[in-house]
């Protein structure tokens, strides 16, 4: 199986690593970097639970192989955090019952993180559209719409 | 016994404990599991619905790089035992379902071989290298035509298809039936569904030699059903086996249950000695994770001139699919919809025959809502057509026909007994919050344009929080029934629970803190709680049915009123006081109006475990720790009420869903944030399985619906904001005043939903009758409707 060698940053931090082609960067993320918050929920880019930050942007890591991340700069659930500080939109999660299994909870999570700096004041139809690719099954979505509001006046007031 | 201590955490929104791991990506989810040498499992699965297995050649496969085995149904039964559900009754027939098909497979999906390597990598490598012969045999894929005598059989051991039936008339049935001035009667269908939880089955195993035992984490509600199971298959002593669920992401029902890949990847780590690992992916879940839903029922209603119910008649013929799932059988569902349909209404009569029937599909288990919400939408529906005969206002017929609350417990004419509801209280309360009569006239102000408005209206019982009673009557022989709890303060005043529950999401780590916090007068904070673990927990039955707080719940309260009383006794020594003279407050226990003649927990704790020569008093032991096991009364009901406000686009079919009031009555609520919470969730699944999902088969059994892209989970674009109304009808002789609510949402949604729609569509001559109602299935129903009404 062919290999090749890549040099990625996951959370500030630089890794240098050889993978098989056909691996996928969840996978990588997962197993070679024991970054398990990123999770698998279908593994054909519908439900959004793997998606991450590469390079600003929000991408489904079950879609992509660890090869095309050479040289790209990443950000997964694990990163949100400053220490044990939440970011404000976990801590709006927290706050709303945003979550009840969790295991989507770190798609949404990211998918929110790039939303909110394109769009820092969202109304209720767009925060719905942009999670629109993001499937929950325990909450109904109501209270991570809650959620991703009060993050967004949350992230504003922080930045004011 | 002493009095509880004021409720201070009971009944207030508290944020979620067990959130902040969750949230940074630090909770274990089965996946997320790895040990030393582990090898992963993948199965080689039948394409058939129905064949026989000819031979099966691995050799390619095992000379594959990484593969360390390969392993064939012919082999495994060698050395494990077929899943036998079992249950007590003459008509029941069990199904032997093997660790891997052999000599034939019974659906698509059905593991055939299992492929081991050292990674996941390898192992879809080799399992694309694993030649199986196959020899395929006619499938029967309807239930109804599998009762027919010539259909395919699937278990040959047995005369027919039909794994259980059973028949019951509360003996006025014929009679009410003879007097009404009103009898409709008509055909329902539900098509299949599954609760595609985001994270898949999966299982890991240890087996040690060195002392024979065996370690299984497992994505599983029933950590104490899996061990049973799992000894039963394995022959191995219930004691030998440990099952640890560790974070769990979402169950709903199907994670209840022992299946065939939990049974392989066990016996491989046995005979392997290392390590091996098996997740469920995507594809597989929509294969062979139990099924639901799949019913076609005739049913009749017989009703007065104004609408009032009189009685139903009904047969139910579920589809169960190919076996009998472990623990709670194939008649889970069959017999669960017969027993609830009467609902909340006061009937004469009631008459049902109720049939689970085997076909080449994927076996059908619980799944939230199981069997009510078919049921639920047969009445619901009975009643809205009805209401049209008799143009009376469908909140007319329901308010007409329920049974009060002064009558409970009432018994129903299924002859189960509603502990207590109040189901005119419950409309009134949602009447009221939506502004039914406003929503009325906007509705007829809407007009007759492509766009129709219409209300829906579904009054419920749900069965919750079932104990050994319940399942005995049923005949689940497997199913123990009650749950239990150990409450330990540490020698350092720190507190533990442990309990046989086992969440997958329902934030047991905060609700049951909350009830343990409040029985035992501590901070909350000082509360921990720990499930899903057979070695550290006590046994019980586990997280499903809505029975958690109502069980586990008990037990917990009733464990930890014993340590109560052994603090007190304790305190009362240390500070020569009546223990009828203590207040016990955040973890302080203080002669009443004397809040300086106080010890804490800690002081109390410090005694218990290190007492010398007269510290204790006499006849009291050492620690401090208990246990309860608490086997509930058979139920407790939950009621409810739901209202939909639709509008249905009639030349694409689409429905959009304008208003949503949920009336919900689950007694006390632990957290109402979470309750809420739980109701969004359960509505979601009841929208879904109405409008979106179905899981789809081609005449041969083919599954056409193995990804997201073909069953359809609803999105943020689906769903409405779900408004929600509270009222609390307190259970009688309850130990904690709570009820369970967890399948409430998914049991009113469907028909509420199913409901608005006929009332949308009405004037156009479409009946409901079926579900889901999706744009294609909408978009036929007009079309024939507007054919029909040309034709007439």
């Amino acid at each position: 199986m062919k290999q090749r060698a890549i040099r990625v940053t996951v959370n500030g931090r630089t890794h240098e690593r050889t993978v098989e082609v056909r691996r996928t960067l969840a996978d990588f993320l997962r197993d070679d970097l024991d970054l398990t918050g990123t999770h698998l929920g279908c593994e054909h880019g519908v439900c959004g639970a793997c998606t991450i930050v590469v390079n600003g942007e929000a991408v489904r890591s079950c879609l992509m192989f660890a090869a095309q991340v050479d040289g790209a700069e990443l950000l997964t659930v694990e990163g949100l955090a400053d220490g044990e500080r939440l970011h404000p939109i976990q801590e709006a999660f927290w706050e709303h019952h945003g979550l009840q299994c969790g295991f989507c909870t770190p798609g949404f999570l990211m998918t929110l993180y790039c939303f909110l700096r394109e769009q820092p004041d969202p109304t209720e139809s767009e925060i719905r559209e942009a999670i629109s690719g993001n499937l929950c099954r325990c909450t109904g979505y109501q209270n991570i719409v809650t959620a991703a509001r009060a993050a967004a006046g949350s992230l504003r007031a922080g930045a004011s | 016994m002493s009095m509880a201590p004021a409720r201070k955490y009971v009944s207030a929104r508290i944020k979620r404990v067990e959130d902040p791991p969750l949230l940074m990506g630090k909770a274990r989810y089965l996946s997320d599991i790895t040990l030393g040498g582990m090898l992963t499992v993948g199965f080689v699965r039948s394409p058939h619905a129905h064949a026989r297995i000819v031979r099966i050649d691995a050799r390619a496969a095992l000379a594959m790089p990484g593969v360390e085995a390969v392993l064939t149904g012919e082999q495994v039964r060698a050395f494990t035992q077929p899943i036998r559900a079992e249950m007590s009754g003459a008509s029941y027939r069990s199904t032997d379902w093997a660790a891997l098909a052999w000599p034939k497979a019974r659906f698509v999906g059905e593991p055939v071989a299992a492929v081991v390597a050292s990674d996941r990598y390898r192992v879809e490598d080799a399992l694309d290298a694993v030649v199986v012969e196959y020899e395929p045999l006619p499938p029967v894929v309807d239930a109804e035509a599998a009762m027919t005598a010539d259909a395919p059989r699937l278990h040959e051991q047995h005369p027919d298809n039909i794994i259980i039936q059973a028949r019951y008339d509360n003996g006025e049935t014929d009679r009410a039936f003879a007097d009404a001035a009103i009898t409709l009667r008509t055909t329902f269908r539900h098509g299949r569904c599954t609760s595609a939880p985001m994270e898949g089955r999966g299982v890991v195993a240890s087996w040690d030699a060195a002392d024979g035992t065996l370690t299984v984490w497992a994505s599983t509600q029933a950590p104490h059903f899996t061990r049973a199971g799992l000894a039963a298959a394995l022959d191995l002593p219930e004691s030998r086996i440990r099952v640890i669920a560790p974070a769990i992401g979402g169950g709903f029902g199907p994670k209840m249950h022992v299946y065939p890949e939990d049974v392989t990847v066990c016996a491989l780590a046995r005979r392997l000695g290392r390590p091996v690992k098996w997740l469920e992916d995507r594809r597989e879940n929509l294969l062979t994770s139990a099924q639901a839903r799949e019913f076609v029922a005739q049913a009749e209603v017989a009703a007065d001139r104004d609408g009032t119910i009189l009685a139903f008649r009904a047969t139910f013929i579920c589809d169960v699919g190919a076996y009998s799932v472990y623990p709670t059988t194939a008649a889970l569902e069959p017999m669960t919809a017969a027993g609830i349909m009467p609902g909340p209404y006061r009937l004469r009569g009631y008459s049902y025959e109720a049939y689970g029937v085997a076909t080449n599909k994927c076996p059908t288990g619980a799944y939230r809502g199981v069997g009510m919400a078919f049921a639920t939408f047969v009445r619901e529906r009975l009643v809205d057509m009805v209401a049209a005969a008799c143009a009376v206002d469908p909140a007319d017929v329901r308010r007409r026909s329920f049974f009060a609350q002064k009558d409970t417990p009432y018994t129903t004419a299924s002859g189960i007994i509603v502990d207590s509801a109040d189901p005119a209280g419950s409309l009134a309360s949602v009447l009221d919050a939506a502004g039914y009569d406003g929503l009325r006239a906007e509705q007829r102000a809407a007009g007759n344009g492509r766009l129709r408005r219409g209300i829906g209206l579904c009054a419920y019982t749900e069965f919750t929080g079932m104990g050994s009673g319940t399942f005995r009557r049923r005949g689940m022989t497997q199913v123990s029934g009650y749950d239990a709890a150990t409450v330990r303060v540490e020698p350092t005043g720190e507190v533990r629970a442990f309990l046989s529950a086992a969440s997958q999401g329902q934030g047991h780590a905060t609700t049951f803190a909350q009830v343990l916090a409040d029985e035992l007068g501590v901070p909350l904070a000082a509360v921990t709680i720990i499930e899903g673990d057979t070695e550290r927990c006590p046994h019980g039955s586990g997280s499903f049915a809505s029975r958690s707080m109502v069980v586990s719940g008990g037990a917990l309260i009733l464990a930890a009123r014993k340590v109560r009383d052994k603090t007190l006794t304790i305190a009362a020594h240390m500070l020569e006081a009546a223990a009828t003279d203590l207040v016990i407050d955040d973890g302080r226990i203080a002669v009443r109006g004397m809040a300086s003649r106080a010890v804490t927990l800690a002081d109390v704790a410090r005694l218990a475990y290190r007492p010398a020569s007269g510290t204790l008093p006499p006849g009291v032991d050492p620690a401090l720790e208990a246990t309860h096991h608490y086997d509930p009364p058979p139920a407790t009901f939950s009621n409810g009420t739901h209202l939909a406000v639709v509008d249905v686009d009639i030349e694409t079919g689409e429905v959009r869903i304008v208003r949503y009031v949920v009336g919900e009555d689950c007694g006390t609520m632990v957290n109402p944030m979470i309750v809420e919470g739980q109701l969004h969730g359960a509505v979601a699944q009841g929208i879904g399985n109405a409008l979106y999902e179905r899981i789809v088969h081609d005449d041969g059994g083919q599954p056409l619906t193995t990804s997201f892209m073909d069953y359809l989970l609803p999105t943020t674009m689906e769903l409405p904001s779900v408004e929600v109304v509270h009222s609390e009808t307190p259970p009688p002789g309850s130990v904690s005043g709570f009820k369970g609510m967890a399948e409430g949402g998914t049991i009113g949604a469907a028909s509420a939903v199913a409901n608005a729609v006929a009332d949308a569509l009405a004037p156009l001559g479409v009946e409901v009758r079926e579900l889901p109602l999706a744009p294609d299935v909408l978009h036929r129903l007009i079309a024939r409707a507007a054919r029909d009404g040309t034709r007439a």
